[in-house]
Formats: structure tokens, sequence, C-alpha cells
């Protein structure tokens, strides 16, 4: 069960602009073992998607991967070529994106475009009706209700809800090892928002996979991940248990972010002064620290290491930093 | 405690309605919002009532679709009610904003949901804050404006140096709702609508609007009227709250009363599926009532009460008869047959 799935090893991803080259991930290190699920929290801005396109190769061409490898299954996908990556991606890894509504083709009919995923798979049904079977199954899979009627309907004439939960076959429509679910229920009300996170779980264990859960939004990374990565400006500040991690955060950013979300029992705090720094001039040292109550004259300097505290606990800050 | 149909406002009688306008900054009575659109008649707001008092913040909850936008544009004049009656002090301005007198106008505001959107992009601060100050006459030549509008940023923390002639685009999205804010207090108004004003931000810049939003409350003495979907937040911010489903409202209550002994099963709904941050806040959540379904059709409303196809204990009397209000304890009303 610990074998190593993913792993990331000191990433740098810049953007070409017109202004400059913006330096968003400045040296993520990330690890999935199988069967495990990592929630990745932070801010608007902070690099999460980035990292997740960067496992797909998915960025947009003004991208450039600066530095780092990236381990699937023991391969650097960055040497992969074309056929290894479409496999990648049409088989191995999934991803559920934040917004259905601008993830499903409009012009087509659902049916279409569930065939079409399962048809691009290695595992594919040449039959229409085994299509068509499969494709119920799956919808029936998500708990949609009269799967028959989905599939024969246009996107716009599905509730987010809905949507959302045919992304979610789609993603599940081959057999896979890794889920990147980006934001997946942010655009939904509340109590659609259980929902689909209690599905995404039920299905995620069933088939034993490892998912990536990304949100900004910590309460529902708690209910269902086993470890947490904070990550701020292109940089994982820290790594913990789940438990342990909202229990006793140690990075200043992870327990402003904690104290700012305000509880169902009363208590709210003010907030993180300041915001996500600008990536042409990030800030030199620890990139948090003009927003940070306690900096050091450290921090301004030199980029923290990443450290371990205690078991399975490691944080990239000065402040804990004994030497 | 439960055997009387009462009226969460509190006042069923006409001369007890003279009373409520008199205790309260805003009373909404019976108020409807119908849109036509091809597809049929869409039942936005149905027949809802409440009132805000002075210096209190009433939080409206719901889930998309649930009519608390519509409520609260209402109340600002962006739409004409189908009927009903919204009172401000006193005076009756269920009209649309441009039939309402000026000084009407200068005594409410709003803040928008999306500053990135309710910011003109090509106007620099000093322009978006200062024309509120124009427009009513405030101020009488550029050194006024210009004293005003510095006034304005330092009340919600921005350094007027920096910002007065930059542009919405180079302001991160605190920063820009906190010009909305500022844009919103300008005029001196007593009562402001504030339509789920962080819900695009994040949460840690979320608390920083939140708190400057309390401070000018308290400076101000404004009256609020909270609209949003976020629980834990109301609970932090509200003094009174009401639950609105599919255009109506279905349960009253002070803020603490509600979290501690919510009834109804829609409310319990909400709050369950919040997700929750410490063991603490787990404990303290409804454990009876798990999430199901999704919201109907505001076109076809289901009849009876709208949430019967949605609640875990709907009977037949559910599916036929609308229920109404009873109290539960002092201020605490619901709308169930339960």
């Amino acid at each position: 069960m610990t074998e190593q799935l993913l792993e990331i090893k000191n990433l740098y991803v810049g953007y070409k602009t017109y202004r400059g080259t913006s330096k968003v991930l400045n040296g993520v290190h990330l690890s999935v073992n199988t069967g495990e699920k990592v929630g990745l929290i932070g801010e608007s801005g902070c690099g999460k998607t980035t990292t997740m396109k960067t496992i797909l190769r998915i960025l947009p061409a003004n991208a450039v991967i600066q530095n780092g490898e990236i381990y699937f299954r023991g391969k650097d996908i960055q040497r992969m070529g074309k056929n290894e990556l479409n496999e990648l991606r049409r088989t191995y890894i999934a991803m559920i994106f934040q917004d259905p509504t601008a993830a499903l083709n409009p012009v087509f009919k659902i049916e279409t475009q569930l065939a079409d995923v399962i048809k691009s798979s290695h595992a594919h049904e040449s039959r229409t009706e085994e299509l068509n079977a499969k494709c119920i199954r799956l919808l029936k899979e998500v708990a949609l209700p009269d799967p028959e009627r989905v599939l024969d309907s246009y996107p716009f004439q599905l509730s987010g809800g809905m949507r959302q939960r045919v992304c979610i076959a789609m993603a599940l429509a081959t057999p896979r090892y890794l889920l990147i679910a980006d934001e997946p229920t942010t655009n939904l009300d509340v109590t659609i928002q259980d929902q689909v996170l209690h599905l995404i779980k039920d299905i995620v264990e069933k088939r034993k996979l490892s998912v990536i859960l990304i949100s900004h939004a910590l309460g529902t990374v708690r209910g269902f991940v086993d470890k947490v990565c904070a990550m701020y400006a292109g940089e994982i500040f820290e790594v913990a248990e789940t438990e342990k991690l909202f229990s006793d955060p140690l990075h200043p950013y992870t327990k402003g972010l904690l104290e700012s979300t305000p509880r169902l029992t009363g208590g709210f705090s003010e907030g993180i002064g300041g915001r996500v720094p600008d990536y042409i001039n990030p800030p030199l040292g620890c990139r948090f620290h003009p927003r940070c109550n306690y900096s050091l004259s450290i921090c301004k300097k030199e980029k923290p290491p990443f450290i371990d505290i205690e078991g399975n606990h490691s944080v990239a800050c000065w402040l804990y930093n004994k030497k | 405690m439960r055997e009387t149909t009462a009226s969460p406002v509190g006042f069923t009688t006409k001369s007890d309605d003279k009373m409520a306008e008199k205790e309260s900054i805003l009373v909404v009575k019976n108020l409807t919002k119908h849109f036509k659109t091809s597809f049929g008649t869409v039942h936005a707001v149905d027949n809802i009532e409440f009132d805000v008092r002075f210096g209190e913040t009433f939080g409206l909850v719901g889930e998309s679709g649930s009519g608390k936008t519509t409520t609260g544009y209402m109340i600002m004049g962006v739409y004409t009610p189908t009927s009903g009656r919204i009172v401000f002090k006193g005076q009756d301005i269920s009209v649309h904003v441009v039939k309402r007198p000026k000084s009407i106008k200068k005594d409410m505001s709003i803040v928008f949901q999306d500053p990135a959107s309710s910011l003109n992009p090509s106007k620099t601060i000093k322009e978006i804050v200062g024309l509120p100050l124009k427009v009513h006459g405030l101020v009488k030549d550029n050194v006024e404006l210009n004293k005003g509008v510095e006034e304005l940023l330092e009340a919600v923390e921005l350094p007027p140096e920096r910002f007065m002639d930059t542009l919405p685009g180079d302001l991160g999205g605190g920063e820009k709702q906190a010009v909305a804010i500022a844009r919103a207090i300008a005029t001196h108004p007593s009562f402001v609508v504030l339509d789920e004003p962080t819900s695009a931000l994040d949460v840690s810049v979320q608390a920083k609007v939140i708190k400057t939003l309390m401070k000018l409350q308290q400076e101000l003495k404004l009256s609020y009227l909270f609209i949003t979907h976020d629980l834990s937040l109301m609970r932090n911010v509200a003094s009174r709250v009401a639950i609105m489903y599919l255009g109506k409202i279905y349960e009253y209550a002070p803020a603490h009363l509600f979290f501690h002994n919510p009834v109804h099963p829609y409310t319990k709904m909400l709050l369950s599926s919040v997700p929750v941050l410490t063991d603490e806040e787990e404990t303290s959540k409804p454990r009876d009532v798990k999430s199901t379904g999704e919201v109907s059709s505001a076109i076809n409303p289901p009849p009876g009460c709208r949430f019967h196809p949605r609640c875990p204990f709907a009977t037949t009397i559910c599916k036929v008869k609308e229920p109404e209000f009873v109290m539960i304890e002092p201020e605490h009303y619901v709308a169930c047959h339960l």
C-alpha cells in the first residue's frame, strides 16, 4: 500500500508574459502513495492548479518548466513521448475540473461526450449497445437519477450538480490510478457540495484510487483526505496528516488560514493581511515574509528548507529550524 | 407555544404594522417577484416578509436560486416588486429606483458580490469612489472631492496616496471589495445591502473585509442586510437570520438560537452540509438530516411546502398545503407542518 505513485521533486514552472517571466512554482515537492488521499490547500493564485496541469502536461503554451522532475510510477513524465503522454492522460490519471460548465462541450449531448471518453481508452467496447450500457452504468455509479434522460441531454439542460457528476463519470470511465480533483465543488451549493464530496469519496475508496483534492476551502479537505499539503506562492509550506494539521498547525501561513475560516460554533479572526505576491518580482527568501507576523531577518534573505518536525509532519519555516 | 399562527415580523394587525415600522429601519411585507420568461413564470420570490432593525445585521441565507439576491435588488429598486410592500423608515419605497426620491437613494446602498465586475475597469479609484459624492452634491470642488475620497479610503484601510489614481485591474480581490465598500458608504447611508460581499474572496481576505464591515457598522451606526450562502460566516456576523428556499422564507431566528436549535429540516440539511474544521463544530451539527436531491425548478415550484421533495420527514399534508409560521420560542419562527 505504501508504494509511491507520484513524486514531484523541486519543480519550478514559470509563465512567459510581456512583463517578464512570472515565476509561479518555486520548488514544489509532493508525493502521493498508492491509495492515498492528499489534499492541497492554499489561496487562489498560489499555484495549485499549475502544479496539477504540469503533472498532466496540459500547461498553456507560454508556460516553461524550468527545473524539476515528476515521476509517475517510476517514469519521468517529462521524458515521455506523445503516445506515452496520451496513454497517461486517458488511462492512468484523471482530472475533474472546477467548473463543469466549462469542462463539458455545450454543443454535444452527454451521450456523445461520455462515449468518446470510453472509446478513446483501451478497454473500449465496440458495439453501440455495450457502449450505451456502459454509459448508463457509469451514470448510475455517480448516483444520477434517470440516466437515460441525462444521456440524451445537452449540458445546459442539467443542473450544476448533475454536470459535475457527469464529469466525475467521465473521469472514472476508464480504470485509473490517480484522480486529480481541482476544486470540484467550489461552484456548487453547500448541500450539493456535500453530496458530490461524499460521492467522490465513496467511489475512490471502492476503487482504491489515489486522489489529489485541491481546494481553498479547508473544511472540504478535512473530511476527505489522509494528508494535507499547504501551499503558498508556488511552494509547499507544510505537510502533515489531516488531523495533525488541523489540530496543530506549525507554519504561520497555515495558522492564519485556519484562523481566518469562520466557525459554526462562533469565533473569527482578522485574517492575513496583504495578498499573494507578484510572481514576476517575487519577494526574496521566504515568499511569505511580507505577510508574516513572525518574520525574522533571515526570512528576507534565504528560502527556508523543508524540515521534518516529527513523524510525517514537515514544515518550511525558519522559526522551526534549530540551526 | 405552538398553537397560534404568528407573523415573523411579529406584528399581525394594522396598528402593530405601524409599530414595526417605527422600530425597524426596513420592513418587507408580502413581497413577491415573478419573472415572465418564454418557459413560464419564474417564482423568484413569493410572499416573504421580514424586518431589519436599526443597527443590526439581518442575515438572509439560501442556496443559489433561492431568491435572496432578487430580494436585495427589490429593496434597492433594481427590480419593481410584482406585489407587496417595502417600507424604509416609514416610507413606502416599493417602486423602481428611478421613481424614488434622491434622499432615499442617498440613504441606502449596496455592495455587490463580484467586485471585479461591479467596478468600472476604465475609471480610477478616485473617480469610482468620488462619483456618489458628486451626484449627491456632497462636495463643492475638486479639493473637497479629494478630501472626501481620501477619508473614505482611509475608513476602509486603503492608504489613499497609493490607491487614488490606480485602476481596479491593479488591485487584489479584497482591495477591490474594500473600494466597493468605500463607494457604498460615500453618501453616509444608514442601510446597506451586502450581497455575498465575500463569496468571491479567499478566506484570509474575507476575514479582513468582514472586519472592516463590522468596524464601519459600529462607527457609522449602519444597518445591514447580509445576503450569503455561507452559514459559518453568518454565524459570526448576523444578529438575526432568515432561511430562504425557492423564493420562500422557512425559518427565522436570532443567530445564536438558529445554530443551537435549528427546527426546519432544510435548515438542518444546510447546517449538516457545512464543511467544518474542528470536532467541536462537527458535534454541533444536526445529524438526523442528510443532504439529498436538488433544488426544484422555480418555474413550477412544488405545491404545498416547496421543500417536500427533498425532505426526509415529508408527509401527505406537506405536498398539498403550504405550512404557516408558528412560534417555537421568542423571536424564533418556522414554517413547517412538523
